[in-house]
């Protein structure tokens, strides 16, 4: 199937004389983590299919800097930033795309002021513009009546208000959608934000992935949906703690929506 | 001598009052000590935020049970204020009820108080049961032991001091029963002195309405003292609370000028600073102790109630991690509060005591169990963001002490050297598309 993924860069874009209406943002764990990647692909699938006009930066994209931010080093974070900045500015970048709801955050709240201002969009919400424009039909019953329940990213959530995007698309796959005890603005972080994904946990009576896990098997799943790579990573791994790996199938939006068309 | 109770109300009142003066200024200060903040901007939304959150209660009523009671103590606390005006007219012109001369409505607005001070009571019963006969969980956290427990029960105590004192006042007021208006509960007390003389009842009239006032000359000043404050600083503290979206984190200005230096090719690392920087005291990267803090921080950490919904929110604390962003709040508080009596025992200055809110208060093993995820911020009743503490911590460990945990430190070599959090080659950042 790969073969068939076109990934235009900016520099080829450039080389042609062409500017893409929009940036795909693919970002650290998308680019390397081999779980992520297949979320990276599936997105890049349905942006082929809708002929959406995008390019990546490729091996000119680095690290957004945001996990160093939150892990308290300023300056390696506006290091980054600056740098990436310099970059997009140079491709006249307007519009941005990203399944890292992280780099969502970082690139639309906090380049701003150091001179990157672009209108920054998550993926989730991209689909669902896709699917409100018309211009991606979500057919196919391979969803149809499946219990999937969605566990808010934090960064997409509670700190940037979106908790509708996934939903709606989640609800185009005919899937039956339940919702967890903890929720939208209640919803509990899957362990991984703050630089955690990067080192072990403090010492505590539970990993936060596996009480996250338990909340979202409380509702007895098909499908744990999410839209974040660490979210995924997280519950992946707790789901196999819980020893459920066979029955629940953790997946992002993009996935789903990759499946359900059969890309 | 027929003017001796006008006197000594006079004096009561004005040494409560004055020495509440006395702590907010000193209070005022204690918040000053933080670092400056543009908070300016966005008047219109901040007063909106402020009506609809404090005013209105809106997050409060987020848990219905506890909010829903915490509506009636609040109205109740606001309403039952109109009598104490009239208190304190009476006291000092040595009438009594003057209101009373408006006719009808005094009695309906009297009724009106006593169902709220009945409400009241109960609701802070119920209160007092949830924290000491259910023991709900975030009542009894590590944090809750000693002092701030007591403090949480004593100002239920007050409440419920204060209701029935407003209640037996009215209820052995001959005068106001014989009215028969406006005696809504307190008529159905009055029975329990029916065998007493007049005589009697009017000493204990008498008694409860100066203990009444007493009692809340003393409450008043007593906020000072406790987590109670949040019933004036809610107001401040939510008009100042975050506008921007809760994942931004703000950009260091002081990083920002190094930053720009390092990359401006055309900067001369050896030529001499301009004019006057060398007065300049070096830019201190992060917060070790509360100066460093901000000034709506350390409001906040007075504003705290300490009711907990933080940390029984907090996925850290849910799962027996050490961090409670209640703890960051009441260690800001109790740190600030050292700081304020060092001022005043050291003349007006800051004497080093060796101490700093970081390690003596706050441990780095707190700071590095938060996942960032906002979870505190979205719960506070009052818009608190202890958030903000604990990263402006991280940035101290990290940026002036070089004490991040080791994955941590692998995890910002990576990105210095190869620009991903993993050990990848830049250059192998397509390697995906073909795989």
């Amino acid at each position: 199937m790969s073969d068939l993924l076109k990934v235009p860069t900016m520099a080829d874009c450039m080389a042609q004389g062409k500017q893409p209406e929009i940036l795909f943002w693919v970002g650290s764990a998308g680019s390397f983590d081999d779980r992520a990647k297949k979320i990276t692909k599936a997105f890049v699938k349905i942006l082929n299919k809708a002929n959406v006009d995008f390019a990546v930066l490729g091996t000119e994209e680095s690290c957004t800097g945001d996990v160093a931010k939150r892990a308290g080093n300023e300056f390696l974070f506006q290091m980054q930033a600056v740098t990436n900045i310099e970059i997009l500015n140079a491709y006249e970048v307007k519009k941005i795309v990203t399944c890292d709801p992280h780099s969502f955050n970082c690139l639309k709240n906090e380049y701003p002021s150091l001179g990157g201002k672009y209108e920054v969009i998550h993926h989730t919400q991209f689909i669902n513009n896709l699917i409100a424009s018309g211009q991606l039909k979500v057919e196919g019953d391979l969803y149809k009546g499946k219990k999937i329940t969605f566990h808010d990213p934090c960064y997409l959530g509670r700190a940037n208000n979106e908790y509708d995007a996934p939903r709606n698309i989640l609800s185009q796959t005919k899937a039956n959608i339940v919702e967890m005890k903890r929720h939208k603005r209640t919803a509990l972080c899957c362990g991984a934000g703050g630089a955690q994904m990067f080192k072990e946990p403090e010492k505590g009576d539970k990993d936060v992935n596996v009480l996250r896990t338990e909340d979202a098997l409380e509702t007895q799943p098909d499908v744990i949906a999410t839209g974040c790579p660490y979210c995924n990573t997280m519950m992946t791994d707790g789901v196999k703690v819980k020893e459920k790996e066979s029955e629940v199938k953790v997946l992002d939006v993009a996935e789903l929506i990759a499946n359900a068309l059969g890309l | 001598m027929q003017f001796l109770p006008n006197i000594i109300f006079a004096v009561i009142l004005i040494l409560g009052v004055g020495y509440f003066v006395k702590n907010v200024k000193k209070l005022t200060r204690n918040i000053k000590l933080g670092q400056d903040v543009d908070v300016s901007d966005n008047k219109s939304q901040r007063f909106k935020n402020m009506a609809r959150v404090a005013l209105g209660q809106s997050k409060m009523v987020r848990r219905p049970v506890s909010g829903f009671l915490h509506i009636i103590v609040y109205v109740g606390f606001i309403i039952i204020n109109i009598e104490v005006l009239e208190i304190i007219i009476d006291g000092l012109l040595g009438t009594h009820r003057i209101f009373s001369s408006i006719g009808a409505p005094y009695g309906f607005l009297i009724g009106f108080f006593e169902i709220l001070a009945a409400l009241v009571f109960v609701s802070v019963t119920v209160f007092w049961i949830r924290r000491n006969i259910i023991k709900l969980a975030r009542f009894w956290k590590s944090e809750m032991k000693g002092w701030p427990k007591s403090d949480g029960n004593i100002i239920l105590y007050f409440e419920m001091v204060l209701m029935t004192l407003f209640l037996v006042m009215n209820a052995t007021d001959v005068h106001f029963q014989a009215m028969n208006t406006g005696n809504v509960i307190s008529q159905y007390i009055a029975p329990l002195f029916s065998g007493l003389p007049e005589t009697t009842l009017h000493v204990i009239e008498r008694g409860a309405w100066w203990l009444h006032i007493i009692g809340i000359l003393i409450f008043l000043n007593y906020l000072y003292f406790s987590k109670h404050l949040h019933i004036l600083l809610a107001f401040p503290n939510t008009y100042y609370g975050k506008l921007k979206p809760k994942g931004e984190f703000n950009n260091l200005e002081a990083v920002t000028k190094e930053v720009k230096m390092m990359m401006d090719p055309n900067a001369d690392p050896f030529a001499a600073a301009p004019e006057g920087a060398e007065d300049e005291v070096p830019a201190k990267f992060g917060a070790s102790d509360v100066q460093d803090l901000n000034w709506v921080q350390l409001l906040g950490a007075y504003t705290c109630t300490e009711c907990g919904r933080c940390t029984s929110s907090c996925p850290a604390n849910l799962t027996g991690k050490k961090l409670s962003p209640r703890k960051i709040m009441m260690d800001t508080r109790d740190r600030l509060e050292e700081v304020g009596k060092n001022i005043d025992a050291n003349k007006g200055e800051f004497k080093d005591d060796g101490k700093q809110l970081l390690g003596d208060y706050i441990t780095a093993e707190e700071l590095w169990a938060c996942t960032t995820c906002n979870a505190c911020v979205e719960e506070c009743p009052v818009s608190i963001d202890p958030l903000s503490i604990i990263l402006e911590m991280r940035r101290y460990l990290v940026m002036e002490q070089s004490a991040a945990p080791t994955e941590l430190n692998n995890m910002m070599s990576n990105i210095e050297n190869n620009g991903a959090p993993w050990p990848y080659n830049q250059m192998d950042r397509l390697n995906w598309k073909n795989e």
